[in-house]
């Protein structure tokens, strides 16, 4: 089963390396819009309503993706749901690989997670290795009702049986390709290009 | 990062305010039931004191177990040290029982500097004699920036028994770390010697008279912090000053300063290492006023310390010191 | 009758020339035709000294054998071209009694490599309470003229005046170690200053040094006696016992190899083998010390070796023992930075490593002229021979050398005492002859 290349930046949150030239598009400013609005309307459904929902953006880019999500459901629910960050840098399983990394607080809405239903947000879903961190340290804040995942770009190689119940882009991709996500907030402008693959 | 920590100036800026953003997550546990994380599972930090002290061991000891370690405390009285072995043999015997990291608070200044000569393991400065204290330095760093935000051009004062104290030393360094201006003040019998030459090369300023500066006269400008050293009684028969009502006459923070303080600034911080002489340094109005943090300084204790421990034992193993190129943005 | 012939030595630097000794006295001295039973030692450019003389050693017997003996002390003296060598009273048992300066007399004249000469204590036990039976010493075996505390100072005036005056009779002299406790407790180990201040070490000022120093002259002036300051270290001890001399003072003094060049900021890194009392002090006083030696202020050099067991050493720098070795590495440093900067020449290094401390010892069979008559103790140099110094190749039985990895300039190659060569290593690093430790016959040559 082919891992994800531990010598190239991870695949997620952190990236800001330049993107390759030879990188090709794969969702427009235009095309991440309409995902989230549809995974907006997608969370609603299945929640019936918005009664309970708490959404946690998984830094950096989940965040502010969990931020337009809430805001997504407000516009469509006319009520405003509870929008927070989770750190999961502590509860990670590939620290002793890495030089350090600073953790940096979570920020949980004030009426907490017990017994709601709490969506994690990510831009990318790779091996499931950072939502396994982030289901652990859920675990040591409380206890949901019930957790789900919404991820923007789901790549597949999973290591780990973790599947997401909401996906903007299904992008099959080899290991040897990398996945760029740009987000406004974050970045300055919404994108989604890969490169790498057959360049090797 | 550095494999050790014993002196404050073994961290350049940009670590110290990684430890300090970590400390910030790692305070948020305290008021979770579940107190814990992880993240150090399997690893093993002995606190070797060789000197009493109960509030900082059981800081460590707290840190450590939130973080999952496995912690030990060893004490001098009762290790073979009391019994006329060689730090060195000391140090050696424990390192050999592969742990991760030794925490040490020693009554001979420059110990944890030689210890880490000698073992393999991360070595952590408690307090080493009147050397360093690096971990109360980073937390009383954390306690300004909680309430002032970033520290550049703040003004901080330091009252006390410079001699005597690594407080004093680990807070300097740290403060000039992150920008902000220090002035020390302190009888003449209580200034450490070379220490016009060294407040020159280190760029803080000294004085004898404390009012001038807490009043913010002239040159020394407005004061954001007052840091207030405790001063041991038995120093009167070191001939250090007479009587204990002289001292605080001439350098205590008295109610009338502090209230003159806080005409200038109500937003002043009054901050104390502990444990507190009451009515010697420092007047009980101004240890229970509302400008004291001092238990912050406590509660932001544990945090740092935990902080401290992962930025050692988290990430890959560092082989002895990097320069601070290769660490600095090496955070992903 | 034994017979050595050193051949081609260049005396105090002057021209070669050529040394008979017969039965340990020199006999002959310019050209010589080697008697056929003649041992010949080639000494082609070496230069000759009269053998070095250290008035301030510590040989560890009795007490601390662990960390010296007086054997393995005298085969380090040789080696580094010392043919008398004062071992200091800080015993244990303390040197305070005939018998016990008669024991270190045996032991060294056993031993045969280089004159032990006891240096007897001032006070009982070293205490400072009582003097200790000067005249019983004096008039030993041993024949004690230099008297001394050292490791402690005599710190009450009133027994240092009653030594002073006591001591007159026999033509002794009191070293003493001149560090007020008041001002400079048993825990200073540091210079007072910038370093001792970052490092949060316990400082050891100047003046506690200078201000017993001052007090002494005016002492030995008072009551007409004769003193000795052992390892000055300050630039203000200097100019007090400048001030002494010009006032016609009877007042002697020593510095350590150490103290001429190491420096404060050597502890910056807590390494106890640089930790000394005296402690090594800034560039400042290290300068004054170098131009006193040169210019006669101090009349002597002497090591202050000071052997430690490694676990004495490997203490928290506050908890190490003091001291530093010295008599391997003496006439290197000395030669190294004292002779190749022009402030000393030759015949300068003979007299404050040889003449002076022999006639301030009262050792009137050592230190004498290179010339027919004299006692043959004789130190043969290599003025230009580079050493890297290896601490692991000393004959002392401690390790505790600051000179470890450095390269030094001018190298003792051999020595003799008494006609008989005890140290030679002219053929290069590890070559040595056998050294026979037959005794001398009972005389002081």
């Amino acid at each position: 089963m082919p891992c994800p290349d531990l010598s190239a930046p991870d695949q997620s949150s952190t990236d800001r390396s330049s993107i390759p030239e030879d990188a090709r598009d794969v969702m427009s400013e235009g095309d991440i819009s309409r995902a989230l609005r549809r995974i907006g309307h997608e969370i609603l459904e299945r929640n019936k309503g918005s009664e309970g929902l708490v959404l946690l953006g998984i830094p950096s880019r989940g965040v502010p993706l969990a931020r337009r999500l809430a805001a997504c459901i407000e516009e469509v629910e006319g009520t405003a749901v509870p929008v927070g960050e989770l750190d999961i840098t502590l509860h990670r399983d590939d620290l002793r690989r890495n030089p350090v990394r600073t953790a940096h607080r979570s920020r949980i809405p004030a009426g907490g997670i017990d017994d709601q239903v709490v969506v994690l947000v990510d831009d990318v879903l790779y091996s499931g290795r950072t939502i396994r961190a982030a289901l652990d340290a859920l675990s040591e804040l409380g206890r949901p009702r019930a957790v789900r995942l919404a991820v923007l770009v789901d790549r597949g190689h999973r290591e780990l049986p973790i599947r997401a119940d909401h996906v903007g882009k299904n992008l099959p991709t080899s290991s040897a390709e990398r996945v760029h996500v740009r987000v406004a907030e974050v970045d300055g402008l919404d994108i989604v290009r890969i490169s790498g693959g057959d360049a090797r | 990062m550095t494999k050790h920590l014993i002196s404050s100036a073994d961290l350049s800026r940009a670590e110290v305010e990684d430890i300090l953003e970590t400390a910030a997550s790692m305070h948020d546990l305290q008021r979770r039931e579940v107190k814990k994380v992880p993240t150090l599972r399997g690893r093993t930090v002995i606190n070797f004191f060789f000197e009493d002290s109960t509030r900082t061991r059981s800081s460590f000891e707290i840190a450590g177990k939130w973080m999952s370690a496995d912690t030990i405390n060893l004490s001098a009285k009762g290790s073979s040290t009391s019994k006329g072995e060689s730090l060195r043999d000391t140090a050696m015997t424990v390192d050999a029982m592969a742990v991760d990291a030794l925490v040490i608070r020693h009554h001979a200044s420059g110990a944890c500097h030689q210890v880490a000569q000698w073992v393999r393991c991360s070595v952590i400065n408690a307090g080493d004699g009147t050397h360093e204290h690096p971990t109360q330095a980073l937390l009383d760093a954390y306690t300004l920036r909680t309430r002032l935000g970033d520290l550049d051009g703040k003004h901080v004062v330091i009252v006390g028994d410079l001699t005597h104290s690594r407080v004093f030393r680990s807070n300097v360094i740290t403060l000039k770390t992150l920008g902000a201006r220090v002035t020390v003040v302190a009888p003449p019998t209580l200034m450490p010697s070379g220490i016009g030459a060294w407040s020159a090369a280190d760029g803080f300023a000294t004085s004898w008279d404390l009012d001038p500066v807490l009043d913010g006269e002239g040159e020394h400008g407005p004061v954001d912090a007052v840091m207030m050293l405790r001063v041991q009684r038995e120093r009167m028969s070191g001939g250090y000053f007479p009587t204990a009502r002289e001292y605080t006459v001439g350098y205590g923070l008295t109610r009338d300063r502090l209230e003159r303080l806080v005409a200038r600034n109500d937003d002043v911080l009054v901050l104390h290492p502990g444990p507190m002489n009451r009515g010697l340094e420092i007047a009980p109005e101004a240890a229970d006023s509302p400008q004291s943090v001092v238990l912050d300084q406590v509660s932001a204790g544990v945090a740092v310390r935990m902080a401290v421990l992962y930025h050692l034992l988290a990430g890959e193993d560092t082989p002895a010191p990097m320069p601070a190129s290769a660490t600095e943005g090496a955070v992903r | 009758m034994t017979r050595l012939v050193i051949r081609g030595a260049r005396l105090l630097g002057a021209d070669p020339a050529d040394l008979l000794v017969e039965d340990g006295v020199i006999t002959e001295v310019g050209s010589v035709s080697a008697p056929s039973d003649a041992e010949v030692l080639d000494a082609d450019g070496l230069v000759a000294l009269p053998g070095l003389v250290d008035l301030h050693v510590h040989l560890r017997e009795p007490g601390r054998e662990d960390a010296e003996t007086i054997a393995t002390g005298s085969a380090a003296a040789a080696a580094g071209g010392f043919t008398a060598v004062f071992a200091m009273a800080n015993t244990s048992p303390v040197t305070d009694t005939a018998e016990a300066a008669e024991r270190v007399l045996d032991l060294g004249r056993a031993c045969g490599l280089t004159e032990v000469v006891p240096v007897g204590a001032v006070t009982k036990g070293l205490e400072g309470a009582e003097l200790a039976e000067l005249g019983l010493m004096a008039r030993s075996r041993a024949k004690v003229r230099v008297f001394s505390d050292d490791g402690h100072c005599v710190h009450d005036a009133r027994i240092m005046r009653r030594a002073l005056e006591y001591i007159k009779p026999f033509g002794g002299v009191v070293s003493q170690h001149a560090q007020d406790p008041r001002l400079a407790g048993r825990e200073a180990c540091c210079h007072e200053g910038e370093v001792s201040g970052r490092l949060g070490l316990p400082g050891w000022p100047g003046i506690a040094e200078e201000s017993i120093v001052a007090r002494d002259v005016m002492l030995a002036r008072h009551t007409g006696s004769r003193i000795h300051v052992a390892h000055v270290s300050t630039a203000g001890t200097v100019e007090v016992i400048r001030w002494a001399k010009a006032q016609g003072i009877d007042v002697t003094a020593e510095v350590t190899p150490h103290h001429l060049v190491l420096t404060t900021d050597l502890l910056l890194g807590y390494d106890p083998v640089y930790k000394v009392n005296p402690p090594l002090r800034p560039t400042e006083d290290v300068e004054a010390l170098r131009a006193a030696l040169a210019d006669g202020t101090i009349d002597a050099v002497a090591t202050d070796h000071a052997p430690h067991a490694r676990h004495d050493k490997e203490h928290a720098f506050v908890d190490a023992a003091f001291g530093m070795l010295g008599l391997e590495t003496a006439l290197s440093v000395v030669s190294d930075v004292m002779v190749r900067t022009g402030l000393l020449d030759w015949a300068d290094v003979a007299r404050v490593m040889s003449t002076a401390p022999a006639r301030i010892g009262g050792l009137a069979h050592q230190g004498r002229e290179l010339a027919v008559g004299s006692p043959a103790h004789i130190t043969l140099v290599d003025p230009d021979r580079e050493v890297t110094v290896d601490a692991a190749a000393s004959r002392s039985r401690s390790r505790n050398n600051p000179w470890h990895g450095r390269t030094l300039h001018g190298a003792v190659l051999a020595t003799v005492h008494a006609g008989r060569v005890t140290h030679d290593v002219r053929n290069g690093a590890g070559t040595r002859r056998e050294l026979t430790n037959a005794t001398t016959s009972g005389a002081d040559l």
